[in-house]
C-alpha cells in the first residue's frame, strides 16, 4: 500500500517537473507549428489559442485536470487525440517488450543455471556471450537480424505489424525478429546474474543438508536454488523490462513497427509537446507498475517479506 | 610441514604491484587498452588523417563500392568519402562519449562523497533523486530532451551524464558509509584532518578502482546510445559520428548495405573492449587479494601422524559389529596453481552400531572435513585423495554420486552445525521434512505428513501441527535443530554423523537436545559420529573418541580409558580446557611438543576451508 501511494506520487513529480522542462520554451512553440514564414501576429494568436501565455502553474493545473479524467489533449500537428494515438500504439510496444522480457527470463533460466551447475565450457561460453551481449548495442543485434533473416533469407517481414486480432500467424512473424533482437541484450545480462544468484544459492548450508537426505542435486536446483535464486532473478529483469521501453525505441524504428517508440521519434523530431507529454506519463505509470507487481511476485517467494 | 610448500618470499616482486602493471600482463586487459589507445589516437588526430575532406560530396561517388576512385571504403549517400568520415566522426562520437563520462562522474561522485560523508537532509534528498532518475527509461528521456534542447550530440549526452551519475553515486556512496564506520577515519579526525583531505586521503583511495572500472562500463553505454539516438536520425545530422553514419547506411540498406558496416564496426570494437577491460580490472583486483599463481604446481605432501596413542577396549564398549570404517583417509582441497591442499592426512577411523563415537579436536583439526568426506558432501574443490571408507561392507570411495545418493538419507544422515542456515528459508519446514521421505522411500504425500508429525512430536515439538506448516523464521534455534535431527532420522539411517549439533545453541537448551541424540541413538541402536570440540560433550553422550589434531588422530579409544589416562599432550590440554573452562576451548592450543611441527607453517586445515594467505 505504501509502494502504491509512493508510485503515485512519482508519477505526479515526474509529470511536473516534464511538463515545466517542456512548456518552458513557451514563444517558440507557436513558431515551430506554424513555420519561419508565419507572421508575428498569427504567432501569437496561436500562442494564445494554446494557452501557452498564461502562467507555467495554470497551464499545469489545467492539464493535470484533464489527465486525470484520461484526456491528454491533442497533437499540435496531426490534432489526434493523444491518448488514442497512445491506445492504438501501446499494443505493439507491449507486444515485443513483453514477448522480450518472458523470452529472455526462460533462456536465461535456462542457460544461468546450466552455467551455475554443470561449469567448464558451458560456463565459459555463458560468459563469453554475455560481455559481447552487453557489449554489443542492441540496434546493430537488430540490423544484423534484418539482413540476415528479412533480407538475405526472406523469411520474416523486415517491416510492418500486424495486429494479433487481425492475423495470429502474422502478428507472430512481424513481432518475431524484434523479440529477438530486444531479448539478447536481455539474455546476456540477465543470465550473468542468474548464474551468480544460482551459485550463490548453492554454496548454502541447507542446499548440503538437503543433499545428505539423499535428494537428488536436479530435484535441489529446481526446486530448492531456483526458488531463493527467484527474488534477484526478478529485481534484475524488473531493471530489464523498463530498460526495453527505451530500446523498443530504436527496435521499432529498425523495424517500422508503429509502437509508441516511433511516436516518440516522430514527436520529438517535430516537438510535438503534448504527444512527448502522453509518453513521458505513459512510460512512469508502466515503470510503476511493473515496479508494485516485481514487489507482490517478491513477497510471493519470500515467505518472511509475505507475512510482514 | 604442511601440504602446501611455503611460497618463496616476496623479495623479488614489489607486494603490491600497480592496477596498471598488472592488466598490461592480462591479455585481454593490455587488447583492449592496445585497441582503446588506438581509438583514443583516431579521435586526437583523425582530421589529418582523412585522405579527403569528410563534407566534400560527389555526385560521382554516391553510393560507390569501396575500392572505387580511390575510396578505399566508397562514398555515401552525398557521396562523400567514408573512409574519411569514419576517422572524423571518431572524434566527435568519442568527445560526447567523454561528456557524459565526465557529467557522471563529476556530479555522482560528488553527490555520493557528501551523501555519504555528511548524510543528513542531503542524503535523504539525493538518494530519492537517484532512485527517481533510475526509475525513468533513459532513452525516453534523451528524447524528451531533444524535444526541448535541440538535436546537439553534446548536450544530449550531457543529459545522459546525468542519468548515468546514479550509478556512481550509490558506488561511492556505499564505500563511504562503510569506510566512514573504520577506525582509521575517526583516527584521522582525532588528529585534526580537515574533512577535505580525509576524504581526499582515505575514502578517494577506497573507491578510486572500482569508480575506474565503472568508468569503462559508462563510457560503453554512453557511446551506444549516443550512436543510437544519432541512428534515428535524432542527432545533429551536420556533423558526421558513428550514429549518422549508420543512419546513412540504414537509409540505403537494399542498395549498399556494407555502408552500415564501418560504423558498426567501430562501435562494436570499441564498446566490447571497454567491457572487456572493465572485466579484466575486475578480474586483477579481485585476484590481487588472493594469492597469486604458481607454474610449477606441487604435488600433494600427506604427513601421516606417527603413532597414534590407541587404548583397548574395556567391559562398557558396545559391541556390535562395524559400521563404518575408515582408513588412511586422506581429504584435500585443489588449489588455484593445480596443487592440493591436504587437510585430513590419513587417517582411521571406526564406528560400530550401537555406538556414539567422538570425534574432537579444535576448529582447524579436520574433524568435519573428515565428516563430510564420508558422506561424500565435501564442498566445491575438495574430494577424498585417498585411503577407503567402508559402509556396512560397501566401499564408497570410487562410487557414484547418484550410488552414494542412494544410501544419504537413508542408510546414513547428517545433522549440521547451524540449525538456521541449514533449513530452506522459502519452504515450510513440513514440506522439507516430507519432501525426502517420499522422494527416497517414495511414501504418498499424506504418508509422509503423518510420519513428519510423528517426528516433530518424538523430537520434543510442543506443538507438531503449528510447527509442521512453520517457515523456518518462525521457529527457534533450538526448535529448529530439532527438526533438523526429526529429518536426519526420518528414513531409519543406521548411522548418524552429527557436526557440533549444539555449538550454536543455548546453553539451557544444549542438554536436551544432547539427551534428545542420546535416546534415538539408544532406541533406534544406530552408530552415532559426534564431531565436536567440547570434552564436556564427549563425556556426557560417547562411548569412544578419537582425538584429531592436525589433520591427524593423535589418541582413540574408550572414553573411561581416555579420561583417566590420556597419554598424547594434545589430549591432555584438551582436558584442561574444559577443567578451566566449562566452555568452548576455541583459542589454540599450540603450546604442546605434538603442536611444534606445525609451527611457522603456512595454514592450517580450517574446518570452513578459510582462505589461506601464502
Amino acid at each position: 500500500m505504501r509502494r502504491l501511494v509512493s508510485g503515485v506520487v512519482l508519477v505526479f513529480v515526474i509529470s511536473a517537473v516534464a511538463f515545466s522542462l517542456l512548456y518552458v520554451s513557451g514563444g517558440d512553440i507557436a513558431r515551430r507549428i506554424l513555420g519561419v514564414n508565419a507572421t508575428q501576429a498569427t504567432v501569437a494568436q496561436k500562442t494564445h489559442e494554446l494557452g501557452l501565455d498564461r502562467s507555467l502553474f495554470s497551464q499545469y493545473t489545467d492539464w493535470l485536470g484533464s489527465a486525470l479524467s484520461g484526456d491528454f489533449g491533442r497533437s499540435w500537428f496531426s490534432g489526434q487525440l493523444v491518448s488514442e494515438s497512445l491506445g492504438q500504439r501501446l499494443p505493439v510496444t507491449l507486444s515485443i517488450v513483453v514477448g522480450a522480457t518472458l523470452l529472455a527470463a526462460i533462456v536465461s533460466v535456462v542457460i544461468g543455471v546450466l552455467a551455475a551447475v554443470r561449469g567448464g565450457w558451458v560456463d565459459r561460453v555463458v560468459q563469453v556471450i554475455s560481455v559481447l551481449g552487453f557489449a554489443v548495442p542492441g540496434f546493430l543485434v537488430a540490423l544484423a537480424l534484418v539482413l540476415f533473416f528479412a533480407i538475405d533469407l526472406g523469411w520474416f517481414r523486415a517491416t510492418g505489424y500486424i495486429a494479433f486480432a487481425d492475423s495470429a500467424s502474422g502478428w507472430l512473424q512481424s513481432v518475431t525478429l524484434p523479440v529477438l533482437a530486444l531479448s539478447l541484450a536481455v539474455i546476456a545480462s540477465v543470465a550473468a546474474q542468474i548464474r551468480g544468484a544460482v551459485i550463490d544459492a548453492l554454496a548454502r548450508d541447507y542446499v548440503r543438508t538437503l543433499r545428505s537426505r539423499g535428494l537428488p542435486t536436479g530435484r535441489i536446483v529446481v526446486r530448492h536454488v531456483l526458488r531463493n535464486a527467484g527474488g534477484p532473478a526478478l529485481a534484475v529483469l524488473a531493471v530489464q523490462f523498463v530498460g526495453l521501453l527505451g530500446g523498443a525505441v530504436i527496435v521499432e524504428q529498425v523495424f517500422a513497427l508503429p509502437g509508441i517508440g516511433q511516436l516518440a521519434v516522430s514527436a520529438t523530431s517535430q516537438g510535438d509537446i503534448p504527444v512527448v507529454m502522453g509518453l513521458v506519463i505513459v512510460t512512469a505509470v508502466i515503470v510503476v507498475v511493473t515496479n508494485l507487481v516485481i514487489d507482490l511476485a517478491q513477497a510471493y517467494l519470500n515467505p518472511k517479506v509475505r507475512l510482514s | 610441514m604442511t601440504s602446501t610448500p611455503v611460497s618463496p618470499a616476496p623479495a623479488t616482486t614489489p607486494a603490491k604491484v600497480s592496477l596498471t602493471g598488472r592488466l598490461l600482463r592480462n591479455p585481454t586487459g593490455l587488447v583492449s587498452l592496445v585497441i582503446l589507445l588506438l581509438v583514443v589516437l583516431v579521435a586526437l588526430f583523425g582530421s589529418f588523417l582523412a585522405p579527403k575532406d569528410p563534407d566534400a560530396a560527389s555526385l560521382s561517388t554516391i553510393l560507390a563500392p569501396p575500392g572505387t576512385d580511390g575510396l578505399l571504403l566508397g562514398g555515401d549517400s552525398a557521396g562523400r568519402d567514408v573512409l574519411s568520415r569514419l576517422l572524423v566522426s571518431t572524434q566527435i562520437s568519442v568527445a560526447a562519449g567523454f561528456v557524459a563520462l565526465i557529467v557522471a562522474l563529476v556530479l555522482g561522485t560528488a553527490g555520493g562523497l557528501v551523501a555519504g560523508y555528511r548524510g543528513g537532509w542531503f542524503d535523504t534528498v539525493s538518494s530519492w533523486l537517484t532512485s527517481l532518475l533510475m526509475a525513468l527509461p533513459g532513452m525516453i528521456v534523451l528524447l524528451a530532451a531533444r524535444a526541448v534542447l535541440g538535436p546537439s550530440v553534446f548536450t544530449s549526452m550531457a543529459i545522459f551524464g546525468v542519468l548515468m551519475a546514479p550509478a556512481y553515486y550509490r558506488l561511492v556512496y556505499a564505500s563511504v558509509t562503510s569506510v566512514r564506520a573504520e577506525l582509521y577515519v575517526d583516527a584521522a579526525k582525532v588528529s585534526g584532518l580537515s574533512d577535505p583531505r580525509i576524504v581526499a586521503r582515505h575514502i578517494l583511495r577506497v573507491v578510486r578502482a572500482p569508480v575506474i572500472i565503472q568508468s569503462a562500463i559508462i563510457m560503453g553505454i554512453a557511446l551506444a546510445i549516443q550512436s543510437g539516438l544519432e541512428f534515428l536520425g535524432l542527432g545533429d545530422t551536420e556533423t558526421p559520428t558513428w550514429g549518422s553514419m549508420l543512419n546513412d547506411g540504414f537509409a540505403n540498406i537494399y542498395k549498399e548495405p556494407i555502408l552500415m558496416l564501418w560504423p558498426s564496426l567501430a562501435i562494436a570494437i570499441t564498446c566490447t573492449a571497454l567491457v572487456l577491460l572493465a572485466n579484466a580490472m575486475r578480474d586483477e583486483l579481485e585476484q590481487s587479494r588472493k594469492p597469486r599463481r604458481r607454474r610449477n604446481a606441487p604435488a600433494a605432501v600427506v604427513e601421516r601422524a606417527d603413532t597414534v596413542a590407541t587404548h583397548p577396549d574395556d567391559a562398557h564398549s558396545p559391541r556390535g559389529e562395524t559400521l563404518l570404517s575408515v582408513r588412511d583417509l586422506v581429504v584435500g582441497y585443489a588449489q588455484r596453481d593445480g596443487s592440493t591442499k591436504v587437510v585430513v592426512h590419513g587417517i582411521d577411523l571406526d564406528v560400530r552400531r550401537g555406538e556414539v563415537h567422538g570425534l574432537i579436536g579444535e576448529s582447524g583439526s579436520g574433524k568435519t572435513q573428515t565428516a563430510f568426506g564420508v558422506l561424500g558432501l565435501l564442498p566445491a574443490g575438495g574430494r577424498v585423495v585417498g585411503g577407503s571408507i567402508v559402509f556396512d561392507g560397501t566401499e564408497l570411495t570410487g562410487l557414484k554420486e547418484s550410488e552414494v545418493r542412494k544410501l544419504r538419507g537413508v542408510r546414513m544422515a547428517y545433522i549440521p552445525q547451524e540449525p538456521m542456515s541449514n533449513l530452506d528459508p522459502s519452504f515450510t519446514i513440513g514440506y522439507q521434512l516430507t519432501e525426502p521421505m517420499r522422494v527416497t522411500k517414495g511414501m504418498s504425500k499424506a504418508e509422509a505428513k503423518e510420519k513428519a508429525l510423528a517426528l516433530l512430536a518424538r523430537v520434543g515439538i510442543p506443538d507438531p501441527e503449528r510447527t509442521y506448516k512453520a517457515y523456518p523464521h518462525e521457529v527457534s534455534g533450538g526448535m529448529a535443530q530439532r527438526v533438523l535431527i526429526a529429518g536426519a532420522v526420518s528414513c531409519e539411517p543406521d548411522l548418524l554423523i552429527a557436526d557440533e549439533p549444539t555449538t550454536a545453541l543455548d546453553v539451557t537448551v544444549q542438554a536436551e537436545v544432547l539427551d534428545l541424540l542420546r535416546d534415538l541413538q539408544a532406541e533406534r541402536d544406530m552408530g552415532l559420529l559426534m564431531v565436536t570440540h567440547n570434552f564436556g560433550v564427549v563425556a556426557d553422550l560417547c562411548d569412544r573418541v578419537s582425538v584429531m589434531q592436525h589433520g591427524r588422530i593423535v589418541e582413540t579409544g574408550p572414553v573411561r580409558g581416555i579420561f583417566t589416562d590420556p597419554r598424547h599432550e594434545y589430549t591432555r590440554a584438551l582436558l584442561e580446557a574444559v577443567v578451566l573452562e566449562d566452555g568452548d576451548p576455541r583459542g589454540e592450543l599450540g603450546a604442546t611438543p605434538a603442536a611444534a611441527p606445525a609451527a611457522g607453517t603456512t595454514g592450517d586445515a580450517t574446518d570452513d576451508n578459510e582462505e589461506v594467505h601464502a
